[in-house]
């Protein structure tokens, strides 16, 4: 088990490690142009000079992901909770979440962006909120509605109105499904905040740097801040996923058996 | 005569009624349980004995006549709770403990925590569990699932246990103790059976009373009366339980 896990936590490591070295070496050896491709060290070079600044941007474009992706879920729960208790609403906000999903959102983004002030973070968090929207209210729905027969049967047997067996039995059930969705919500959201900056409007964050560095032919600034988004994205991610294990004990002890 | 536990007259059935798809379940039912009885309900696959079961426990609603339980309508004991219920798959909440999954009825009965806490330990102790208490439903094997679910049925001290095919999953050996386990609860608590199975020997074995119930549309052919005095394992190779293996079954074979 232990040694299972070390494995696991390992053997990514080792190999990121030794990709990193052939990128290196790859680009000395073919002696590649940095505006092609820069070197890891220079690079890091980049993100060590100027690591305030990108904490500062992080910290920007981390705050309108984390807003939107509050948003985005609550709507989207919310949404999915009232689409399992009407089969109107169902019909209704299915194909519409579906409508959404195929927009490509990014592209609203100068539109949004003329709507609002120039100074204003909300076209952006607005963005973030669609995108995470659909994952969260598409499985979260799922889980409310596929429960065993068995177990809504028994409720009913208990005499228990909908409500209570919603809270019971459907928001428990759904659970694991909410959390399947808030696991890609948590990059989607990261991601769609970064980009949104490449579309005007306020230029405090990591997309904007990475436009401003890359049309200013500083290509390794341009890729620290990349480094940054990616590790931005993953700092979400890994939140959710701790968030899982707390919420639902149950469901890892489960899989692991 | 003794008091009804449950009441059954003249019930139909029907299913998308006026429409292609139309199909008559349950034909003029008449059925009666006496307070105490254990009957089991046995047919061919399909014959409505689980339709029957759940229009006593109010799941479904006749198209005609009326399900008296407990002498009274049978939606007004659903919601009293005055039957428990026990299914094939046990239905146990994975993201509760054991313990947790007994107290649920009593939870939405409203008693206090100290007192559900109380109740689930006792019935853990009927079930014979009680050092499973805060396990999870997966750790446990089928049979262990099984009898936690009866548990949970038996909670709130119900009259009635409808059971619609509960030990139908088990292997053999885990089923005929189930079936020694059921009976020593049934007759502890004092509890009415009504049992859905389309095992024979099992439905002999368990029951006062075997009811023989015909091909679609679901009509009641035969009600044979057990008569083997309490049961034991010996039961299960004297020729008395044999002869009622063999009468049921020829009761089974007359519908062909």
């Amino acid at each position: 088990m232990n040694a299972r896990r070390t494995a696991v936590i390992l053997t990514p490591l080792v190999f990121g490690i030794l990709l990193i070295l052939a990128w290196e070496l790859f680009v000395n050896w073919r002696d590649i142009k940095p505006f092609l491709l820069p070197k890891p060290s220079a690079i890091w070079d980049e993100i060590v000079d100027n690591h305030t600044e990108i904490w500062n941007a992080a910290k920007e474009t981390g705050t309108n992901a984390l807003i939107g992706i509050f948003a985005g879920t609550a709507v989207g729960v919310a949404a999915a909770l009232v689409a399992s208790r009407f089969k109107v609403a169902s019909e209704l906000l299915t194909p519409l979440s579906a409508a959404v999903n195929a927009m490509p959102i990014i592209a609203l983004a100068p539109i949004f962006n003329n709507m609002f002030s120039s100074t204003s973070a909300i076209p952006r968090r607005l963005i973030v909120a669609i995108i995470v929207f659909f994952p969260i209210f598409v499985n979260t729905l799922r889980g409310l509605l596929q429960v065993d027969a068995t177990k809504t049967e028994l409720m009913q047997s208990y005499g228990a109105s909908d409500w209570v067996t919603t809270r019971k039995v459907r928001i428990p059930n759904a659970m694991p499904f909410f959390f399947t969705g808030l696991k890609l919500a948590a990059s989607l959201g990261v991601i769609a905040a970064v980009v949104a900056e490449y579309f005007g409007g306020l230029q405090n964050g990591l997309g904007s740097r990475i436009t401003q560095y890359a049309g200013a032919t500083a290509y390794p600034r341009a890729w620290a801040y990349v480094t940054a988004s990616c590790a931005l994205g993953l700092v979400f991610y890994l939140a959710a996923l701790l968030l899982e294990r707390i919420v639902m004990p149950w469901h890892r002890a489960r899989r692991t058996t | 005569m003794t008091a009804a536990a449950v009441q059954i007259d003249g019930v139909s059935k029907i299913f998308n009624r006026g429409r292609a798809s139309q199909v008559d379940a349950l034909l003029d039912i008449d059925f009666h349980v006496d307070a105490g009885e254990f009957v089991s309900l046995i047919g061919p696959s399909g014959c409505g004995k689980s339709t029957l079961l759940r229009l006593v426990a109010n799941l479904t609603e006749p198209t005609t006549g009326t399900v008296t339980v407990n002498d009274k309508p049978a939606r007004q004991a659903r919601l009293e709770q005055d039957y428990g219920m026990a299914f094939q798959q046990s239905g146990l909440f994975e993201w509760r403990s054991v313990v947790k999954n007994i107290e649920l009825p009593l939870e939405l009965r409203g008693l206090d925590r100290k007192a559900r806490r109380e109740r689930a330990m006792e019935l853990l102790q009927l079930v014979k569990l009680p050092e499973f208490a805060d396990h999870h439903p997966w750790e446990l094997s089928g049979g262990m699932q099984q009898r936690v679910a009866i548990a949970r049925a038996l909670a709130c001290r119900p009259a009635i246990l409808l059971m619609d095919e509960p030990f139908g999953a088990l292997d053999e050996m885990t089923r005929e103790h189930m079936q020694d386990e059921l009976i020593r609860i049934a007759d502890e608590t004092d509890t009415t059976v009504i049992f859905v199975t389309h095992s024979i020997p099992e439905a002999v074995y368990l029951s006062d009373r075997v009811v023989v119930m015909s091909r679609r549309p679901g009509r009641i052919v035969a009600s044979i009366e057990v008569e083997l005095g309490p049961r034991h394992e010996e039961i299960r190779e004297a020729p008395e339980f044999f002869k009622k293996i063999t009468e049921v079954r020829e009761e089974l074979r007359g519908i062909e």
